[in-house]
């Protein structure tokens, strides 16, 4: 084997393994043995499954026999901590849930195992997906490949440590304000969160439910397609799961925009954008216009309040879903053999309180006196009402244009500890993901280039409701025209 | 100001003294940054809630095999045959 297995793409493994190349073992034992090298000192998967390896001989068995296999067999997958795994534990990164092993799993998992994808492990995170660094994670901080001094981003920061650093090749995650497109982006990668609706949150943790969705995250965009094929679809378990049909992205791909508008919002590009970001995405946009697109000034006026509106309406619903963990039927469970409780809410209080970190109790504080007698208009409603205009802003701006280019985040990544104690801070760095999960519309972040500190950055690109055809065409017009994929993290070289 | 305490307690959550400190400071100040949005024109605006239009789809109301006793108490911090059990709270 000329090039090392683990720098090879889902795409090309899964076609190796097919013709029997390689064998689906081999390969996982290949990944496996970077997690074994590498986690130690990353902290990408906070449980490493131990049947990967059994799950790949099944492979090979079926392939042996002639059996059909699915169009990821043999494909190693990290898996966030927030989805359920049957028999595997999954704690969401949090004390809460540290010895939760559930019962079933969530859809997206059966569908990735009913394909063939190898179930690697679960991945570290920020503590329910509360975080844009993954430091608020109970097992630790997680670190960017790139660079170890630097956060991966978050909250799916472990899933992009773990592609990353060729310890899976590739990992879903779950975006509800960014949580997707940031750390991909911070990380080298192609990151997807797809319309509200495409998949189904079966199984997955819930955090804010109107604005959770789930999404691939790998090295290349067409892997990023074939993922997103493999997961989405109507889902009996999930109301509002979509029943419109699933396209073949990953065959439609294709570099050429002729005839396709590029919006470029001024309110993206106004303030607090770092010069390099601003650089990788002026170059981006040069390459489009190269591919045939036509550039298309527009405006979003209300970009300015999706920060605050979506904290609002994040931490109401989080506070309400995150009433289900009283340490009764699971979850952490105080000590109460020295001191008892005086009654059912001191017993529930110190459940909470002693389960759950700094982070999720402050949001669960902030949504519950957002949504508390006397505050519910000013604060929740209002936050609702805005949602709609900001949705309406962006049908109207898809109505000049087919799909919009920005920056993914202000600024590369960061380093860990610089943020953390300036909650206000940390969250205005989610300014160009929030929208597309108020709004309900996909976005996607896709390597574009690097800082002038060799840290890695992305574009995003947003499109209307259910066009996720549309911003992958042009992800992948940058993906061709760059050649940035075979691009190896420094720290793991 | 945000009087933590009384949230915390709506929450049934219970906050070190740090933490009741650090969050009136933190709060205030997402607060106020939330206030801006004040400025926007929302006269007969209906509330947006779900980002997509939603068919409600139904299925048949069949009896599943979903999970067993057993399993569902599999994850019980403590537990008593069948039942989940909780320390005495008078």
């Amino acid at each position: 084997m000329s090039k090392n297995i683990t720098e090879l793409d889902l795409s090309t493994l899964v076609e190796k393994i097919g013709k029997k190349e390689i064998s689906a073992e081999k390969v996982t034992a290949e990944f496996k043995s970077q997690i074994e090298k590498l986690n130690t000192r990353i902290n990408a998967f906070i449980t490493v499954s131990d049947d990967c390896l059994s799950q790949a001989k099944e492979i090979d068995r079926r392939l042996a026999n002639g059996e059909k296999v699915g169009r990821l067999a043999g494909a190693p997958i990290a898996i966030k901590d927030m989805f359920c795994t049957k028999g595997l534990r999954t704690t969401a990164a949090s004390k809460m849930l540290r010895n939760f092993v559930p019962t079933y799993s969530a859809t997206v998992v059966e569908r990735l195992r009913a394909e063939g994808a190898i179930v690697m492990g679960k991945t570290n995170q920020d503590e329910f997906a509360m975080g844009s660094s993954n430091e608020t994670s109970h097992f630790g901080a997680c670190r960017n490949p790139w660079n170890f001094d630097y956060v991966p981003g978050g909250s799916s920061g472990g899933s992009a440590a773990a592609v990353s650093a060729r310890m899976s090749c590739a990992a879903v995650g779950t975006d509800t304000g960014g949580s997707i497109r940031q750390p991909a982006n911070f990380c080298h990668l192609v990151g997807v969160k797809p319309t509200y609706g495409r998949v189904s949150r079966y199984g997955i943790v819930a955090f804010a439910s109107s604005l959770d969705q789930a999404g691939p995250m790998t090295r290349t965009v067409r892997d990023a397609a074939l993922i997103l094929e493999v997961i989405s679809g109507h889902d009996e378990k999930d109301t509002t799961s979509a029943t419109k049909d699933v396209p073949k992205w990953s065959e439609n791909l294709s570099a050429q925009l002729r005839g396709m508008k590029i919006g470029m919002p001024v309110e993206y590009f106004n303030h607090g954008i770092a010069d390099d970001v601003r650089a990788t995405v002026m170059r981006a946009a040069d390459i489009l216009k190269a591919q045939g697109a036509e550039l298309v000034e527009l405006s979003l006026p209300l970009t300015k309040f999706a920060v605050p509106i979506y904290y609002l309406i994040a931490t109401c619903e989080a506070s309400s879903n995150l009433a289900r963990y009283d340490g009764v039927r699971y979850g952490h469970r105080a000590d109460f053999s020295k001191q008892a409780a005086a009654d059912l809410e001191e017993f529930y209080s110190r459940n909470r309180g002693e389960g759950f970190g700094s982070e999720v109790k402050r949001r669960i504080v902030l949504g519950t006196y957002a949504l508390s007698s006397g505050y519910y208009d000013a604060y929740y409603k209002k936050a609702c009402q805005v949602r709609r205009l900001l949705r309406q802003d962006f049908i109207e701006a898809f109505k000049k244009c087919d799909v919009i280019l920005s920056p993914a985040s202000p600024t590369p990544a960061f380093k860990i500890g610089e943020r953390i104690d300036n909650p206000l801070e940390m969250y205005l760095n989610d300014i160009y993901t929030t929208s597309a999960n108020l709004a309900g519309i996909p976005g996607m972040s896709v390597p574009a280039g690097f800082s002038h500190n060799k840290l890695p950055i992305g574009v995003q690109f947003l499109a209307a409701h259910f066009e996720e055809q549309k911003m992958l065409n042009a992800a992948f017009a940058i993906e061709q025209n760059l050649k940035l994929t075979a691009e190896v993290p420094y720290a793991i070289q | 100001m945000i009087n933590v305490q009384s949230v915390a307690h709506l929450a049934r959550l219970t906050l070190s003294s740090d933490e009741e400190k650090a969050f009136e400071a933190q709060l205030s100040s997402i607060v106020q940054h939330f206030s801006e949005v004040e400025a926007v024109n929302t006269a007969n605006v209906e509330p947006l809630i779900t980002p997509t239009d939603i068919t409600l789809v139904f299925r048949e109301d069949k009896k599943l095999a979903v999970q067993t006793a057993e399993e569902a108490m599999k994850n019980a911090p403590e537990r008593s045959g069948n039942l989940f059990k909780v320390p005495p709270v008078v």
